[in-house]
């Protein structure tokens, strides 16, 4: 009896072409050249990486236990940190809906307002809201209001991209129809194209609360209020107890927010 | 004909009326109490046009005169974008595997999902400051952070992918006596692989982005550059800084978009 | 009176889809156009209503010159045409009533239409013809909630809130199944009668073109090669209407023209 392999004379078989193979193994080795050049060139102190795994132990170990004293204060700031990224993301998602309707190529007046449009989502969500924060603590001073401007100024790139890409996906032709009722242009946008993007827009709006929640607890390193200015100082002054009690705090803070943001979603989509 | 009624009104979003007034009182009440309760020094903020308006005539023309260090900073933020992204990437597949519901005991998976949930929380900026305190200034506290920031983004989305594979083939591997190796080589990893380099790629990008925020609390690469503009008032070189990152965000995002397509 | 008079449209620089057309239509007769695809149909029904822009020609309704409208004086004349689409063209997450009360919505004021406070008679005058068309009862159900049939009588009513002085439909019943498709077409027929309106409609389905309606136009690439009672359509006609290709047919024009 003769094998499949006798009868078909080919005993060997490969998953890819010579040209497959070699692309392959082009694309490993540029990532491997890419590791290797970062890994030699980059100006860190070899003997603190090798100490870094102890330097670690002993930080969490300086850590423990948690310090509760000032609990009553740090979940003050935590309240005031939630306001700012409420109090932003409404500010923002009110301002971002002109920015969206402009940037999307199916409602823009023409292209120059296309351009305008587009250039104020790219700038917005091009730069950080740490670095928004930077400019803004620099204008108006360390503080609350810097800590709102800021995150207003990223999250209105954010929403209305995404709400601009709803707009353009809209189905057309109810927008048609309502044209040929002798509508006038905003009440076509009122009645045809509104409830349309309506589930994008909360969608996005809940999804920016929840990420505005988490940029909000660091805004206070640069002086931009909320719970990140304790933070610092408790680093600042090597209170890590107290430091563990406002991460475990920040920590608590995300979780809530991402279960009223999943409750939000399915009770509002 | 006059049988019919003359008067619609939209059916309410929250039906229960009880709840809806609830839910309207409530937000007023807070709009109210934020607005009235937090604490903005309005003073300050008038004199803020004016100090605007110093910062801004400083700011232009943006001065590209200490390009060198620009570029120091940049190739920075660059290595540590791609260190961070293949220790993270490389540290996620375990732990994905740890956070499949369906590959893991339940044990594990708890403990799994516990890494992810406490490296998704933190902001980078908030890992940065813990790690330069730990292992001090520099790139390799911003290298650790960003490792940290890629296992709570590409183990969620690889876990989740995890769960979604077809179970079928995993049982036909094992079907033919597979070892468990071999099975996770040839059933498990060609489900997951397309998604894991859309994620890699995808990761890198968001690396370079965040590498050049955590430089700002001392954790190396261009954040660092712009943190000391800014601090020494240098408003032309920080714009010029800022120019430069605004338009290496969007090449890497265009050209991450393109691969993306490419691969998946 | 709905007179059009060497109406020309042609998309780009290609052939024209319309060719050098003439159609009048008087008093409440129900018409039915009738050609394959490609013939143009849809077209002629848009440029009436000017959701398509007309090359050259004219159209005039009721004595307004329609081709040369812009603006307000275009959406005055469009709230007078009522049109009904293939597609339904309803607004899937709106009420049943709110899409309906948008067929009012040059009449009324912006606000009114925000804060969704339609006039009483618009009200009233909604509930008795949905009543009429049997979705009465869906007036608080959102529009994607409804079958086929259902949403093409929401978009019937749409246009009859109008108050058009002629009613445009666009192979209205294409997307329906036999059943209701004859359903919808009696219902245009009777409601023409009722309301005294003239009703333009585009349809594929010769048989039902032939039991529905007063009067048929045959088109054929851009022209009218047929327009006569259902009674005078006969085989030769048909496929006189039915044949050839658009590309053939063009090309045949072409080497005429020259």
């Amino acid at each position: 009896m003769s094998s499949i392999a006798e009868q078909f004379g080919r005993e060997d078989w490969t998953r890819h072409t010579p040209k497959q193979k070699a692309r392959r193994f082009g694309t490993f080795a540029a990532c491997a050249a890419a590791i290797a050049w970062a890994l030699t060139s980059i100006e860190v102190i070899w003997a603190w990486v090798w100490d870094s795994p102890e330097q670690m132990g002993d930080l969490f170990g300086r850590m423990y236990p948690p310090d509760p004293t000032n609990l009553g204060a740090i979940l003050r700031v935590l309240l005031e940190t939630v306001n700012i990224a409420t109090i932003a993301t409404a500010i923002a998602v009110i301002m971002s809906l002109p920015v969206a309707y402009i940037a999307a190529q199916n409602t823009t007046p023409n292209r120059a307002t296309l351009w305008i449009g587009r250039l104020i989502l790219v700038t917005s969500r091009s730069v950080n809201t740490i670095i928004w924060a930077l400019l803004f603590v620099a204008i108006f001073g360390p503080g609350v209001l810097a800590g709102i401007v800021a995150i207003m100024f990223r999250s209105i790139g954010f929403i209305g991209k995404l709400l601009g890409e709803a707009i353009e996906e809209i189905d057309k032709r109810p927008v048609e129809a309502l044209e040929a009722t002798g509508a006038s242009r905003f009440k076509v946008i009122a009645y045809a194209i509104v409830p349309q993007v309506m589930p994008t827009f909360w969608a996005v709006s809940i999804l920016r609360w929840d990420i505005n929640l988490r940029e909000s607890t660091v805004l206070g390193l640069v002086g931009a209020g909320g719970i990140g200015i304790i933070l610092q100082g408790a680093i600042d002054t090597f209170n890590w107890p107290e430091a563990a009690t406002v991460l475990i705090a920040i920590l608590v803070l995300v979780i809530l927010g991402e279960i009223v943001s999943a409750f939000l979603r399915r009770r509002i989509l | 004909m006059s049988d019919h009624p003359d008067t619609w009104s939209r059916p309410p979003f929250i039906a229960n009326p009880w709840l809806r007034w609830a839910t309207y009182i409530g937000l007023a009440v807070y709009v109210v109490w934020v607005l009235a309760t937090i604490p903005i020094d309005w003073g300050r903020v008038v004199e803020g046009v004016e100090r605007a308006g110093r910062i801004f005539g400083g700011a232009f023309p943006p001065s590209f005169e200490r390009s060198g260090l620009l570029i120091d900073g940049f190739l920075e933020s660059i290595k540590i974008a791609v260190l961070a992204t293949a220790g993270g990437v490389a540290l996620s597949i375990p732990i994905a595997f740890m956070a499949a519901r369906n590959v893991a005991p339940m044990p594990v998976f708890y403990l799994g999902r516990a890494f992810i949930i406490v490296a998704r929380s933190f902001h980078p900026v908030i890992v940065a400051i813990i790690f330069v305190k730990a292992v001090g200034f520099g790139p390799f506290a911003g290298v650790l952070t960003l490792v940290v920031y890629s296992i709570g983004f590409v183990a969620k989305m690889l876990a989740e992918r995890i769960e979604e594979i077809d179970m079928g083939q995993v049982e036909a591997m094992r079907a033919s006596g597979a070892p468990f190796l071999s099975t996770l080589f040839y059933a498990v990893f060609p489900q997951i692989m397309p998604r894991q380099i859309g994620l890699t790629i995808y990761q890198l990008d968001s690396n370079l982005r965040a590498s050049a925020v955590v430089g700002i609390v001392g954790a190396g690469g261009i954040g660092a550059t712009l943190a000391n503009a800014f601090g020494r008032y240098d408003y032309d070189f920080a714009l010029a800084i800022t120019i430069v990152i605004v338009a290496v965000i969007l090449v890497s995002e265009g050209v991450s978009g393109y691969i993306r397509k490419r691969v998946g | 009176m709905l007179k059009i008079t060497d109406l020309v449209k042609r998309y780009g620089g290609g052939d024209p889809v319309l060719k050098n057309l003439d159609l009048t239509i008087e008093g409440e007769s129900v018409v039915s156009i009738i050609g394959s695809s490609g013939a143009g149909k849809s077209t002629l029904l848009r440029c009436i209503n000017r959701l398509v822009e007309p090359t050259s020609g004219s159209i005039v309704l009721n004595g307004t010159e329609l081709t040369a409208l812009r603006g307000a004086k275009l959406r005055e004349a469009r709230r007078k045409i009522g049109m009904v689409f293939q597609g339904f063209n309803l607004v899937d997450r709106l009420t049943v009533m709110e899409n309906v009360q948008s067929g009012r919505l040059g009449y009324i004021s912006t606000w009114s239409a925000i804060m969704r406070r339609y006039p009483k008679e618009d009200i009233r005058r909604a509930y008795e013809l949905m009543e009429r068309v049997g979705i009465a009862h869906y007036a608080n159900t959102r529009a994607d909630q409804l079958s086929g049939g259902e949403r093409q009588r929401v978009g019937v009513v749409r246009a009859l809130m109008q108050q058009p002085d002629i009613l445009l439909a666009d192979e209205p019943t294409a997307s329906l199944d036999p059943k209701t498709s004859e359903q919808i077409m009696g219902l245009l027929r009777d409601l023409a009668g009722e309301l005294k309106l003239p009703v333009i409609i585009n349809i594929h389905n010769v048989t039902e073109a032939k039991e529905y309606t007063d009067r048929i136009v045959g088109m054929r690439y851009g022209r009218i090669i047929f327009d006569d009672t259902p009674a005078q359509l006969d085989q030769d006609a048909m496929d006189r209407i039915y044949s050839g290709s658009p590309h053939a047919d063009r090309a045949e024009q072409t080497v005429a023209a020259q």
